[in-house]
């Protein structure tokens, strides 16, 4: 009995359209996806189960662990006019080139007093552990808190320039304890910030 | 095919120069390879960086005083924030809670199955599903945030939507260091 021969077939395919469709993939991930900047004060996040994606713009983010606080706002015009709210606040001149490069900063905790030496640094050196001591949180006198003003001017730049009411978003360490959180509560409703977001991380369901 | 001998300088007189035709086919295996790795890799850290944004409102401060409501005590449960992850709950008011307050964890097997438990109940006392129970979250100042995150998560997956957090009175402490929740 002669035996069938199967005819042998080639096992290279033509991998062309494959590759092409990988890096069109590829070239949409890379471009939507956005650069993470290292932050000055890291955070471990609670986890919950909501499932709320937190937005990109408009909302600043108030970062709190170890006892301090660091304040952010996204939006490079935003962060300019700020600054500018801030300087007419406390009379400390910024030139155009602190400007520009305070506006590439993500987030930041100092005193208003040493912002000129922190915006001087390279980033790698700011973010530098334990460099940044936090905003102050506590009112001197008849004076509210820096806390309290950065929030102030930061809703008016983004009511100046996007005409829509910012919205604040607490990023607490979850070892963090509560009466530094109420503190931050209670800075926030002073101005009648009475809704806000809290950053969580994502918790898988338990059912 | 017809093929030159291109070796040589000097041969091919008058003839044209032809190079040698080469397949054009490359491998792709190890470029398609990569290109899914890095596909996976912008994916996985895309959609998966984004942080969650839990909504939280507050009620305003000024006006707090100006509308008290009252409410009937065996609708509301309160809830004390402890150290060490623990927490205490009882209904009704402090000096004469309607059950006795209850040492509970956080969690599936903790404070849900009495959340659960008094949300059916109350709607059954009451008779009506819009007078649900209302919970009052009082974290004290030993509980950490991750304990007031849990709590309202707790909320949600409770399906409670009406909570309210409220600043710790000294009545309160008192019960939590009475069973050993507060130094």
């Amino acid at each position: 009995m002669p035996r069938i021969k199967v005819a042998r077939k080639s096992t290279a395919i033509d991998m062309t359209a494959m590759c092409d469709v990988a890096f069109l993939l590829l070239t949409f991930f890379i471009l939507t996806a956005t650069a993470r900047q290292p932050e000055p004060l890291p955070v471990d996040t609670p986890a919950s189960t909501v499932k709320f994606k937190l937005p990109d713009i408009d909302i600043a983010t108030l970062t709190v662990g170890q006892e301090k606080v660091f304040f952010g706002v996204p939006g490079q015009p935003i962060r300019v006019r700020t600054l500018e709210l801030m300087s007419e606040k406390y009379q400390i001149t910024f030139t155009d080139e602190e400007k520009l490069r305070f506006s590439l900063i993500e987030s930041f905790g100092v005193p208003i007093g040493n912002l000129k030496q922190i915006i001087m640094l390279k980033g790698d050196e700011r973010n530098a552990a334990g460099l940044q001591p936090g905003i102050p949180t506590d009112s001197v006198g008849q004076r509210p808190s820096e806390l309290h003003n950065w929030l102030l001017s930061a809703r008016y730049a983004t009511k100046e320039l996007n005409n829509v009411d910012m919205r604040v978003s607490i990023k607490g360490d979850s070892r963090e304890e509560y009466p530094s959180i109420k503190k931050i509560l209670g800075i926030l409703q002073e101005q009648n910030i009475n809704k806000f977001s809290l950053i969580t991380s994502l918790r898988a369901d338990e059912k | 095919m017809a093929e030159l001998d291109t070796s040589g300088g000097g041969k091919n007189k008058g003839g044209k120069v032809r190079s040698k035709k080469q397949s054009t086919r490359v491998d792709l295996t190890a470029m398609v390879d990569l290109a899914f790795l890095l596909i996976t890799f912008f994916m996985l850290t895309t959609t998966l960086a984004k942080p969650q944004a839990m909504d939280l409102a507050m009620p305003d401060k000024e006006k707090v005083d100006q509308q008290e409501l009252t409410v009937a005590d065996n609708r509301t449960m309160t809830i004390l924030l402890g150290d060490n992850n623990r927490i205490e709950w009882y209904m009704g008011l402090v000096d004469k809670p309607l059950t006795p307050p209850q040492v509970d964890n956080y969690g599936r097997n903790g404070i849900r199955k009495a959340l659960v438990e008094y949300a059916k109940k109350v709607i059954a006392t009451t008779g009506d599903p819009s007078k649900g129970l209302i919970v009052l979250i009082k974290p004290s100042d030993q509980s950490n945030y991750r304990n007031f995150v849990d709590i309202l998560d707790e909320m949600k997956v409770s399906n409670i939507d009406r909570y309210a957090i409220v600043e710790i009175s000294d009545p309160d402490i008192a019960l939590l260091k009475r069973d050993g929740l507060y130094k």
